[in-house]
Formats: structure tokens, C-alpha cells, sequence
């Protein structure tokens, strides 16, 4: 086991080396001169020369890339072309909000996907069955982007219950101070006794988050269904039900605790997706998110800041596959 | 005498495929998921001929027209340069289709080679291979599609290609998996032992075993595809006006969005539906052709 886990580490972290390559060969093919961007459109051709000296941009491409390599392992990601402050300040402001509409969006997905998955496992072929399966691949085949302006049209336009966008209002953040601890604001102004804030707050993240949440829902409720029916057909639960305990403990306790590791394998492997939804929807509910960085700087060929929002989500990534393959690996079930 | 024998081998195989027609049949979301898909064929083959306003297909405009609500003679209503956005959906549906049939071939193209020689040769060129792979689906999918397309620049053409980088690791896991069983079967080891070149083991052997398959895993990858491309429409990446491409035009109809509500909910349900009867078909044709469900 502990060989194992040692093994699949270093693998993760060929792999990251890999995506590192990857996107540094990608960020130097871009046809743009990163230096002229850097000093502006009024720039002397002298002060262009400087400037690709002082980004290192005059190094042979393999120096350059051990250099990116060591800042990396340093926790540097360069400066935004943009913005001129360190990638990674960036990422400090941007990622906490996406991090609040994926946690939320996932916690929505378990406490509606599971229910929803037991009772069509339980009403199995009948209706309830059937919608559920056609919801969950409903929630795979809807654009995104659409769903977002679909709920804008009904919600805030024809029923005015929700804002059209944005994470706080102009007022509240005048009105009051945005308590700052984790950068999380519900979790913030909750552990803050901020109630002002945090209904806020809930009033505007609740369309982001169903529309993202749609595709987690589906999926857990679909392989909660299917592992509910496998484990349904062992022969513990046969012996459970013929000592005459009651359907309801039987499936509660003893079904549903084995389908808990694969319902979590799912989930972990579903963020890939589910981060990538976040990102369009970000952009239509003006979320100050990681994808509306992402959008404004692959319009402006920032190209620094696509390569660290590249490599976070794909080092969260793998990081998630990493504890899926630990999840798989603890169950005494399998023998590695 | 040859003849009637070579029929009796045949025999088996038509027999299962009865069987999955019959399978295919009985799920009566999957037989109507079939016929869609049949249908949306038709309509993008047909598209030009049977819009009602071909010339509003690209970019002749009409701004008298523009922004009309549905009415009878529009029945999705007109867009900003007054086009009829029925004719534009319509046609949509031929370069949806188009696209990600295109891109799914491309990523076929890179896929199954690469995976038919991993799963041969093994070893070395195995691991680099698979290693490979892992690589590029540790990146969340459309993240790096959008990352190649801003190198490529934005359109149609260059987001086929960022695409198939992005999907052939799929099909490269797929067609390995398969080789590693295929190569351990009679008929290659007979080619083998009479000295027959690797090369043409595995792409006169191994490869057209591989094909069924793959050509499952395709169909069943189209939703996702078809998803992709408009997804990168929309983010002004893919398709450049005036191509009407679903996603592109609910970018554009975004401008003159909530009170043009028509001009994003038409294209936006054109996806929905294509992408839905795409995935159900696929869905249907996993449980049919698995044989752990296929028998009961």
C-alpha cells in the first residue's frame, strides 16, 4: 500500500512535468512578442530590447525553460502580461471565488444527487426511474453558457428573485466591511456573524451554482443508482433482509455505505468538467473568478496568466486523481 | 463450395446483429434518440434547400427586419442584420455536425496508430506512449483546447485542431487495450511466425480489429464534441461571424440580450437537442453492445 501510493506520487509529478512542458511549448509558440506587450504600444524599439532581456526572453529557449521550471518549484508563475503583478498574486484573488461556486456546487450535488440516485434505485424502471436518468443526461447535453442566460431571461428578467450577476452588491460593499479570512465570503461572513453579507452573498451565487451544479447532480445520482443495484444483489444484504431487519436499514446502513467510495471516486473525477463549466458561467454571471480571468487574458494574449490557470487546474487535477486512486487503493476490498 | 462455407462463418455475426437491432428496438429512448440523429443527418445534408431564407444564412442583410420576435413568416425571429435565425439554426446543424465529425476523425487519425503501436510493442515505447497520454488528460478538456486555439488563432478550422489534440489520449487507451488482447491471438502470431514485418502486423492486423470499437466510442463521443466546439464559438475562439454556428450566435445574441430573448434560446435548444439525442443513442449503444447488460 504504502509502496503504491509512493509509486503513484511520483508518477503524478511525471505527469505535472509533462503539463509543465506542455504549456510552456504552447505559451512560446503564441504569435505575439510578449516584450512589446510589456512595455506598451508606445514604446521605443530600445525599450522593447530591454525589456526582452529583463523578461529573460534573449536565453535559449532550454534556459528558458529550466529557468520557468526553477521559479515554478519556487511557487513563481511569472508576471501577468496585463495586469504587470505576479501570476500568482493573481491567482490568489481569482481562485477563492471559483473554489466558492465549486464547493457549493458540489455539496448541492450531494445532498440532491444521493437521494435522487437511492430512489431510482429503489423505483427502479418505474417513472421516477426513467425521469432521473433522462435528467442526468439532460445535465450533460445543456451548453452551459445557455443555461446561464436561460435562468437570467426567467429569474431576473421576468421574475426579478435574482441579480443578473456579480458576487456582492454595489451597496453592501459600501455599506458594510467585507470580512476577509479565508476569501471564501459565505464561509467568511459566516464565521464572521456577518448575516447581512451572507444573505448577500447567497441571494447572488445561488443562480451560478445550480447551473454549474446541474452536471455534478446528474452524475451522482446515476452511479449512486447503479452502485445501489449491485450492491442491492449481494448476498449480505439477502442475509440482512432474511434475519427480518427493515428495508429502510438495510439500505441505509448496510447498501449504502458501499456505494459511498465510488459515488466519491465520480465526484473527484467529475471536476475536470465541472471547472470548465465554472470558467463559461463565470463569464456570463461577471464572477470575478478564475474564468474571467482566463477569457480576458486569452484575449489579450497575456500569455503568463493562461499558463498558470492552466497548470493549477491541471495540477488540481491530477492531485484529485491522486486521492481517487488512494480512495480505490484503501478499500480492503482490492488487493494491489 | 468456398462460397456456402464463407456464409457459414458470416452466419454468427448476422445473428448478433439481429439481436442488437432487436435490443435497439426494445429501448424505446434509444429508438427515438436513433431516428433524431437520422433526421438531423437529413436536415444538415437538406439544409439549404429547404431553409426558407437561404441568402439569410450568411450575411445578407435586411436591417429593416431586424429583431423581430417570432412570427409566422420567422418563425424563430430575426437577429440583428435581420436575418431569419430559423434559416441560420437550420443550417447550424450542418456545421455542428461537420465540425465534430471532422475533429473526431482527426483525433482518430492520431489516436489509433499511436495506441496500436503501444499495445504491440510494449516495453519502452508503451510506457512513453501511455505517459504521453496521461499527460494530456490531466488537462481539464476544454482548457486546452482554448489554450491552443489562442496560439493558432481564433476559427473554425484551427478549433478542429485543437479539439483532436485534446481528444485522441481517448482513443489511444482505447485501441491499446485492444492490441494488448489482439496480439496474443492466433492469426498474429501465425502472421508473426511467418516473418511478417511489425509494421504491417499492426496496421494490416491489428488495426482493422480495433475499428468496431472505435467507431462506437466515436458515436458515442459526438455530444461532447458537438458541446466543445460551440463552447469555444461562444468564447469568440471557434467560428467567425458571419458562419452560423450555434454558439457563436448565442455569443453575438448576448448584446441584444433579455429583450431579443429568441435570438439565444432558438440556437441554444438546437444544441441541447442534438447534444441530448447524440448522448442517449450513445448511452443506449454502450448498454446494447456491453455484454454484461446484453443478455438480459
Amino acid at each position: 500500500m504504502g509502496k503504491y501510493v509512493i509509486r503513484r506520487i511520483l508518477l503524478g509529478l511525471i505527469v505535472l512535468l509533462g503539463v509543465v512542458t506542455i504549456t510552456f511549448v504552447i505559451a512560446r509558440m503564441i504569435p505575439s512578442d510578449p516584450a512589446a506587450k510589456w512595455v506598451g504600444p508606445r514604446a521605443t524599439p530600445q525599450q522593447i530590447e530591454e525589456a526582452k532581456i529583463e523578461l529573460g526572453l534573449n536565453d535559449p529557449l532550454p534556459v528558458q525553460f529550466a529557468n520557468y521550471v526553477i521559479d515554478l518549484t519556487q511557487g513563481n508563475l511569472g508576471r501577468s502580461l496585463r495586469t504587470h503583478q505576479p501570476v500568482v498574486e493573481d491567482l490568489k484573488a481569482y481562485i477563492p471565488p471559483t473554489l466558492e461556486l465549486v464547493l457549493l456546487a458540489f455539496l448541492m450535488a450531494i445532498i440532491l444527487g444521493i437521494p435522487l440516485g437511492i430512489y431510482s434505485a429503489k423505483m427502479k424502471d418505474k417513472f421516477l426511474d426513467h425521469a432521473s436518468r433522462l435528467f442526468s443526461i439532460g445535465a450533460v447535453s445543456l451548453p452551459t453558457f445557455w443555461v446561464a442566460l436561460f435562468f437570467q431571461l426567467i429569474f431576473y428578467r421576468m421574475l426579478g428573485m435574482f441579480p443578473l450577476g456579480g458576487r456582492i452588491s454595489a451597496e453592501t460593499t459600501i455599506l458594510y466591511e467585507i470580512p476577509r479570512v479565508t476569501g471564501l465570503l459565505i464561509f467568511d461572513s459566516m464565521i464572521t456573524g456577518n448575516w447581512v453579507i451572507l444573505k448577500d452573498a447567497l441571494w447572488h451565487i445561488i443562480l451560478p451554482c445550480i447551473t454549474i451544479a446541474l452536471y455534478p447532480i446528474g452524475l451522482v445520482a446515476r452511479m449512486t443508482r447503479s452502485a445501489l443495484l449491485e450492491v442491492l444483489n449481494e448476498d449480505y444484504i439477502t442475509a440482512a433482509r432474511s434475519y427480518g431487519l427493515k428495508e429502510k436499514f438495510v439500505l441505509w446502513r448496510y447498501a449504502l455505505k458501499n456505494t459511498l467510495g465510488s459515488t466519491a471516486i465520480v465526484l473527484t473525477l467529475s471536476l475536470g468538467y465541472t471547472l470548465v463549466n465554472t470558467f463559461l458561467v463565470e463569464t456570463i454571471f461577471s464572477w470575478p473568478g478564475l474564468g474571467n480571468y482566463v477569457a480576458t487574458s486569452v484575449v489579450t494574449l497575456d500569455y503568463p496568466s493562461i499558463m498558470g490557470v492552466t497548470i493549477f487546474s491541471a495540477a488540481t487535477y491530477i492531485l484529485l486523481n491522486l486521492i481517487a486512486d488512494i480512495i480505490i487503493a484503501m478499500d480492503p476490498r482490492i488487493r494491489l | 463450395m468456398e462460397k456456402n462455407k464463407f456464409i457459414e462463418t458470416l452466419k454468427p455475426r448476422f445473428k448478433e446483429l439481429k439481436f442488437s437491432l432487436y435490443l435497439l428496438n426494445r429501448n424505446w429512448l434509444t429508438k427515438v434518440s436513433f431516428y433524431i440523429v437520422i433526421l438531423l443527418i437529413l436536415l444538415a445534408t437538406f439544409s439549404q434547400a429547404i431553409s426558407p431564407f437561404p441568402g439569410h444564412i450568411m450575411d445578407e442583410a435586411n436591417v429593416s427586419q431586424k429583431l423581430l420576435p417570432p412570427t409566422s413568416t420567422n418563425i424563430y425571429g430575426t437577429d440583428e442584420l435581420g436575418r431569419d435565425i430559423f434559416s441560420r439554426v437550420l443550417y447550424g446543424t450542418r456545421v455542428s455536425l461537420t465540425t465534430a465529425i471532422l475533429s473526431v476523425g482527426l483525433a482518430l487519425l492520431i489516436g489509433i496508430p499511436l495506441g496500436a503501436i503501444a499495445g504491440t510493442l510494449g516495453g519502452w515505447i508503451d510506457e512513453v506512449i501511455m505517459r504521453i497520454t496521461d499527460v494530456f488528460l490531466s488537462f481539464p478538456p476544454l482548457l486546452l483546447a482554448i489554450a491552443l486555439v489562442s496560439i493558432l488563432g481564433p476559427g473554425l478550422g484551427n478549433a478542429m485542431i485543437a479539439i483532436a489534440l485534446s481528444w485522441w489520449p481517448w482513443y489511444t487507451r482505447l485501441v491499446r487495450g485492444q492490441a494488448i488482447s489482439l496480439k496474443e491471438r492466433k492469426f498474429v502470431q501465425a502472421a508473426e511466425a511467418i516473418g511478417t514485418p511489425t509494421w504491417k502486423i499492426i496496421f494490416r492486423h491489428i488495426v482493422p480489429n480495433t475499428v468496431s470499437p472505435v467507431i462506437v466510442q466515436a458515436s458515442m463521443d459526438m455530444g461532447g464534441v458537438i458541446l466543445t466546439v460551440a463552447s469555444l464559438s461562444f468564447l469568440g475562439l471557434g467560428a467567425q461571424p458571419p458562419i452560423p454556428e450555434w454558439g457563436l450566435m448565442i455569443s453575438t445574441s448576448r448584446n441584444y440580450f433579455p429583450d431579443a430573448w429568441w435570438y439565444s434560446i432558438f440556437p441554444g435548444l438546437a444544441i441541447f437537442i442534438t447534444v441530448l439525442v447524440f448522448n442517449l443513442l450513445g448511452d443506449g449503444l454502450r448498454e446494447i453492445l456491453d455484454p454484461k447488460t446484453r443478455k438480459n
